[in-house]
C-alpha cells in the first residue's frame, strides 16, 4: 500500500495566515533597519538569519509543511541539504585557495 | 494469477466504478491523485531550489572576492522600491494562502477575490521591477550593453546615490567587478521575474476557472499546488532582497 | 549450454494474446499521443537506439583516425568535434535515459502493481523533450558541431571557440529537463502508487536502483542547466562570470558542471545495477543476498555521489585542501558499489546458475565494472590522478564502467525483458554469441587504453607518438569487433518480432509482478489490482504458484 495520505482534512485558517503575514512584515522592517546599522561581520549573518526565519515561516505555514506528512518534511529537508552541500563543498575550494601551498 | 490469462480487457472495462470526472484512470482514488500531485509539485520545487542554487553559489563566491564592488553596486539599488516589492510579494503570498483557504471551504467569490488580488500584487511587483530596470538601463549599469563604471570610479558624479552613502571611489580594478555584481543582479532578479511572469499567467487562467467554480467543488489540488509554487517564488525573493539590496547601507 | 531454465509454452498452440498494449489502438497518432508508459518506453527504445548508433559511428571515426600516429584521416579541429559529439550524444542521449526511460518506464509501474506512472502526460512530454534535444544536437552536428569536449570547459567554451556551443548547450539543457521529469515521475510513482502489500522492502531491487537514480536526476540536473545558461550569457553578453579579465573564475563553471556530471555517472550506472540484481537472481534461482544492503547501497551511492565532484578538477587549479577533502570523500563512494558486487557474488554462491544471454551480459558486467570501479579508486587518489588524468587511463576507466558496465547491463535488461515487452523470444545461440563477441571486442578495445594512459598518451589528441601505435591498432580492431557485437542484437531482436518463439507469461520463471501477467502486457497492465503477499525474489512462492497452475490445468483437462 502507498504512504498514508497527507491530503489531510486539516485546513489552515485565516488566523494563522494573518499572524504569519505580520511576522513577515516585521521581519522585513527589521532586516532593512539592520542593514543601516554597522554591526561588522554580524551584518550578513543577521540578514541571512532574518531571511531564513521568514523563509521557514512561509514554508511551514503558507506551504503547510507544519501540517504535512513526514515525506513532505523529508523532501524539503533533502532540497535544503543538497543546496547546502553545493554551497559548502564549493566554498571549501574558494576559502582555502589563499591558504598557500600547505 | 494465472486466471488473468483467461480474461481479456472486457473484464477491465465492464466494471467502471463511479468516480469524479477529474479522477484519472491510473489512480485508485482522488486522495491518491491529490497526494501524488502535491508530492510532484514539491519535487519540482526541489529542482527550482537547485537551479537557483547555482546562481546563489556564484553570488557567494564573488561577493566574498569583491566585497567593496558589491557594496557600491548595491547602493545603486533603490531600497524603497526593494522593500516595497518585498512587502508586495509577502502580501501576495498572504492573499494566495487565503485563496487556498477559500477553495478548501468552498467560498467561490472569496477565492476569485483572493486570486485577483494576488494577480494584481504580482503585476505590481513586475511594474516596480520595470521601473528599477529602466533606471539601471538609463545609468548604463547593464552588463554587456555599454556598461559604465563611472558611478564607481567617481561616486560624486552620481549625486542621488552619493548624498545617501558617500561612497569612496573604487580602484579601477575593483570598479570593473561591479559588472559582476550587476550580472548577478540581473540574472537572479531576471530569473525570478521569469518565474513571476509564468505564475501570473497561470493565475490569470485560474481566475477564469475559479469564476466557473472549478476549484470550489472539492477539487482544490490545482490551487494548492500553485500556492506552493507561488510561495516558493516569494521565498527566492526574500533571499534576493537580503543579498542584493541590503549588503551594507551604513 | 544445455542447462536452461527457459520454459516456453507449447509452440504449436501458443499465440500472442490478441489484446495487448500494442494492439489496443492503431495508427501513428495513437503512439505519438499515447499516455501509456509502455508505449512511451518503446518510443524511447527506438530513439535511443538510433542515437546510440550515431554516437557509435562517431566512435568508429575516432578509432579510425587513431589507427595511425599522424592526424591523417581528418583535420584536428574535426577530430575535436567528433569526440565532443561522441561524448555529448552517448552521455546525454544514450546512457542517461537508457535504462530508466526504456526499461524503467515499461516496468516500474508493473513491478509495483500500478496501472501507469503517476504523471503519464509528463512522461510523454519527457520523450518529446528528449527528441527535441536530440534533434537539435543532430542539427548542430550537421552545421559544424562543437569542439570543446563534452565538458564545455571554460574559458575555452566561452571565449576561445567559434563553434556551436550555444546550440549544443541548448540541446543538453532540453534533454536535461526530459531527465528531470522522468526522475520526478518515478519518485512520485514509487512512493504513492504501490499495490497493497507492496512494502518498500518487498520491492524488486530494480525499483530501488531507479529510485536512487531518480533522486539524482531531480536534484543534480538543474545545476548543469544553470551552468549552461551562464555559459550562454557569458558567450553572448560577456557578463564576466567565468572571465578572469572581468574578475570571474572559470573554475566556478567546472564546480557547477561537475556537481551534476559526477552524480550523472551514478544516474547512468544505478539503473544498470538494478537490472543486474534482477538478472543474477533469476538465473541463479536465488534471492539476492543481502537485499537490504543492496537497497540501501543504492541510496548511499546517490547521497555520497553528491560529495565528490571535484575529483574531476584535481589538476584544474582548485586549492590543495579541496583536493584533499574531495579525494577522501571519493574513497567513501566506492564502498556502496563494492557492497553490491560482493552481494551479487554471494547471490551466485550455491545458486543454480544457467547462462542464458542476460546472464552472460551480467557476468560481463561483474568483471568489467569491477575493473572499471577499481581504477576509479586509483584515480580518486589525487597523487595518482595527477599523472593519469587527461590520459587514456581516464578514457579506459570510464569506458569500462559505462560500456563494460552500463551498456552490458542495458543489453542484459533488454534481453531479459524482451519476451515480456514483445511476447517473443530471440534466437538464443545467436544472442549468446553476440554477448561473447561484445565481451571480447570490449576488452580488446579498452584494455590497451589503460596501458596507453599509463605510458602517457593524452586523451582528446588526434596524433600520438609512434611507439603507441600497436596498442591503438589493437584498440581499433577491438572496436570493429565490438561494433559487430552491438549490431547483431538489433538484427536478431527485430527478426524475433516476426519469427521469434512465443514466450508466454514467464519464460525465465522469474518472480516479479511483471512476470505474472501476459506477454505483451495489457494496456492497463493487470486485470485486477495485484496484492503483494510475498517477499521479493521468493522462488518458493513461485514454485507454489506453478504447482497450483498445473493442478488447475489438470483439473480443466480432466
Amino acid at each position: 500500500m502507498s504512504e498514508p495520505n497527507e491530503h489531510a482534512r486539516h485546513i489552515v485558517g485565516p488566523g494563522i495566515y494573518v499572524a504569519i503575514l505580520l511576522a513577515l512584515l516585521v521581519g522585513t522592517a527589521l532586516t532593512v533597519w539592520a542593514s543601516y546599522v554597522d554591526l561588522g561581520f554580524w551584518n550578513p549573518i543577521i540578514a541571512l538569519a532574518i531571511a531564513s526565519t521568514k523563509a521557514v515561516l512561509v514554508v511551514l505555514f503558507f506551504m503547510h509543511v507544519w501540517y504535512s506528512s513526514k515525506l513532505t518534511k523529508l523532501t524539503v529537508f533533502a532540497g535544503v541539504f543538497t543546496f547546502l552541500i553545493l554551497i559548502s563543498l564549493t566554498l571549501t575550494d574558494y576559502i582555502s585557495r589563499a591558504w598557500g601551498q600547505w | 494469477m494465472p486466471d488473468s490469462l483467461a480474461n481479456s480487457a472486457n473484464t477491465a472495462n465492464s466494471a467502471h466504478v463511479e468516480h469524479p470526472a477529474y479522477l484519472r484512470h491510473h489512480f485508485n482514488s482522488a486522495e491518491q491523485q491529490a497526494d501524488a500531485a502535491s508530492f510532484a509539485m514539491w519535487l519540482f520545487l526541489l529542482t527550482e531550489v537547485m537551479f537557483f542554487g547555482g546562481l546563489f553559489t556564484a553570488y557567494l563566491v564573488y561577493r566574498n572576492w569583491y566585497y567593496p564592488a558589491f557594496v557600491s553596486g548595491s547602493h545603486q539599488l533603490n531600497v524603497v522600491w526593494g522593500t516595497t516589492n518585498t512587502a508586495v510579494l509577502i502580501f501576495s503570498s498572504f492573499t494566495l494562502a487565503m485563496g487556498v483557504w477559500c477553495a478548501q471551504t468552498r467560498r467561490r467569490r472569496g477565492l476569485v477575490l483572493c486570486l485577483t488580488l494576488t494577480f494584481i500584487l504580482g503585476l505590481s511587483f513586475l511594474g516596480i521591477k520595470t521601473i528599477e530596470y529602466r533606471e539601471k538601463i538609463e545609468k548604463h549599469h547593464v552588463p554587456g550593453f555599454h556598461y559604465s563604471m563611472q558611478s564607481f570610479l567617481d561616486p560624486a558624479s552620481d549625486p542621488e546615490v552619493y548624498k545617501e552613502y558617500h561612497d569612496k571611489p573604487l580602484a579601477p580594478d575593483m570598479a570593473r567587478h561591479t559588472e559582476l555584481y550587476f550580472s548577478l543582479y540581473f540574472l537572479m532578479t531576471g530569473m525570478h521575474a521569469v518565474h513571476m511572469i509564468i505564475g501570473i499567467a497561470i493565475l490569470g487562467f485560474m481566475i477564469l476557472r475559479a469564476r466557473a467554480g472549478a476549484y470550489t467543488a472539492g477539487h482544490v489540488t490545482f490551487v494548492e499546488n500553485f500556492g506552493l509554487y507561488w510561495h516558493f517564488v516569494d521565498i527566492i525573493w526574500i533571499y534576493l532582497f537580503a543579498l542584493l539590496y541590503l549588503i551594507s547601507r551604513h | 549450454m544445455s542447462d536452461t531454465i527457459v520454459r516456453l509454452p507449447d509452440q504449436a498452440t501458443a499465440r500472442i494474446p490478441k489484446d495487448n498494449y500494442i494492439t489496443r489502438e492503431n495508427g501513428l497518432l495513437s503512439w505519438l499521443l499515447t499516455s501509456d508508459h509502455k508505449r512511451i518506453a518503446i518510443l524511447y527504445l527506438i530513439s535511443i537506439t538510433f542515437f546510440f548508433f550515431i554516437g557509435g559511428a562517431l566512435a568508429g571515426l575516432i578509432r579510425l583516425e587513431l589507427l595511425t600516429p599522424q592526424t591523417d584521416l581528418m583535420a584536428t579541429d574535426t577530430y575535436n568535434k567528433v569526440f565532443t559529439m561522441h561524448g555529448v550524444i552517448m552521455i546525454f542521449f544514450f546512457l542517461v535515459p537508457s535504462v530508466p526511460a526504456t526499461l524503467g518506464n515499461f516496468f516500474i509501474p508493473m513491478m509495483i502493481g500500478a496501472k501507469d506512472l503517476a504523471l503519464p502526460r509528463i512522461n510523454l512530454l519527457s520523450w518529446y523533450l528528449y527528441m527535441a534535444g536530440g534533434l537539435l544536437a543532430l542539427y548542430t552536428m550537421a552545421v559544424g558541431g562543437v569542439d570543446t569536449g563534452w565538458t564545455f570547459t571554460t574559458p575555452l567554451s566561452t571565449h576561445y571557440v567559434n563553434t556551436n556551443v550555444l546550440t549544443t548547450g541548448l540541446a543538453v539543457f532540453i534533454a536535461g529537463f526530459s531527465s528531470i521529469f522522468t526522475g520526478l515521475n518515478f519518485i512520485v510513482t514509487i512512493h504513492k502508487m504501490r499495490a497493497p502489500g507492496m512494502t518498500w522492502f518487498r520491492l524488486p531491487l530494480f525499483i530501488w536502483a531507479n529510485y536512487a537514480a531518480s533522486i539524482l536526476m531531480v536534484l543534480a540536473t538543474p545545476v548543469v542547466a544553470i551552468a549552461i545558461v551562464l555559459i550562454a550569457l557569458e558567450r553572448t553578453l560577456g557578463i564576466g562570470v567565468f572571465d578572469p579579465t572581468k574578475g570571474g573564475d572559470p573554475l566556478l563553471f567546472q564546480h557547477l558542471f561537475w556537481f551534476y556530471s559526477h552524480p550523472a555517472v551514478y544516474i547512468m550506472i544505478l539503473p544498470g545495477m538494478g537490472v543486474i540484481s534482477e538478472v543474477i537472481s533469476t538465473f541463479s534461482r536465488k534471492r539476492v543476498f543481502g537485499y537490504t544492503a543492496v537497497a540501501f547501497s543504492s541510496v548511499a551511492i546517490a547521497v555520497f555521489g553528491f560529495f565528490v565532484w571535484a575529483h574531476h578538477m584535481f589538476i584544474m587549479g582548485i586549492s590543495n585542501y579541496a583536493v584533499l577533502v574531495f579525494s577522501l570523500l571519493t574513497m567513501l563512494v566506492a564502498v556502496p558499489s563494492a557492497i553490491k558486487i560482493f552481494n551479487w557474488t554471494f547471490t551466485l554462491y550455491k545458486g543454480s546458475i544457467t547462462f542464458e544471454t542476460p546472464m552472460i551480459y551480467a557476468f560481463g558486467f561483474l568483471g568489467l565494472f569491477t575493473i572499471g570501479g577499481m581504477t576509479g579508486v586509483f584515480l580518486g587518489s589525487s597523487g595518482t590522478d595527477i599523472h593519469l588524468t587527461e590520459t587514456y587511463f581516464i578514457v579506459a576507466h570510464f569506458h569500462f564502467v559505462m560500456v563494460g558496465g552500463m551498456l552490458m547491463a542495458f543489453l542484459a535488461g533488454i534481453h531479459f525483458w524482451w519476451p515480456k515487452m514483445t511476447g517473443r523470444m530471440y534466437p538464443e545461440k545467436l544472442s549468446q554469441l553476440a554477448a561473447v563477441v561484445t565481451f571480447i571486442g570490449f576488452n580488446l578495445t579498452f584494455f590497451p587504453q589503460f596501458i596507453l594512459g599509463m605510458l602517457g598518451m593524452p586523451r582528446r589528441y588526434a596524433s600520438y607518438p609512434p611507439e603507441f601505435q600497436i596498442l591503438n591498432v589493437f584498440s581499433t580492431a577491438g572496436a570493429t569487433i565490438l561494433g559487430v557485437g552491438y549490431l547483431l542484437p538489433v538484427l536478431y531482436l527485430v527478426w524475433s518480432l516476426r519469427y521469434g518463439a512465443i514466450a508466454g507469461d514467464n519464460p525465465w520463471q522469474a518472480t516479479g509482478l511483471e512476470w505474472q501477467t501476459q506477454s505483451p502486457p495489457l494496456t492497463e497492465n493487470f486485470v485486477e489490482m495485484p496484492v503483494m503477499d510475498h517477499e521479493a525474489y521468493d522462488y518458493e512462492w513461485l514454485e507454489k504458484q506453478q504447482q497450483a497452475e498445473k493442478a488447475r490445468e489438470v483439473h480443466r483437462a480432466g
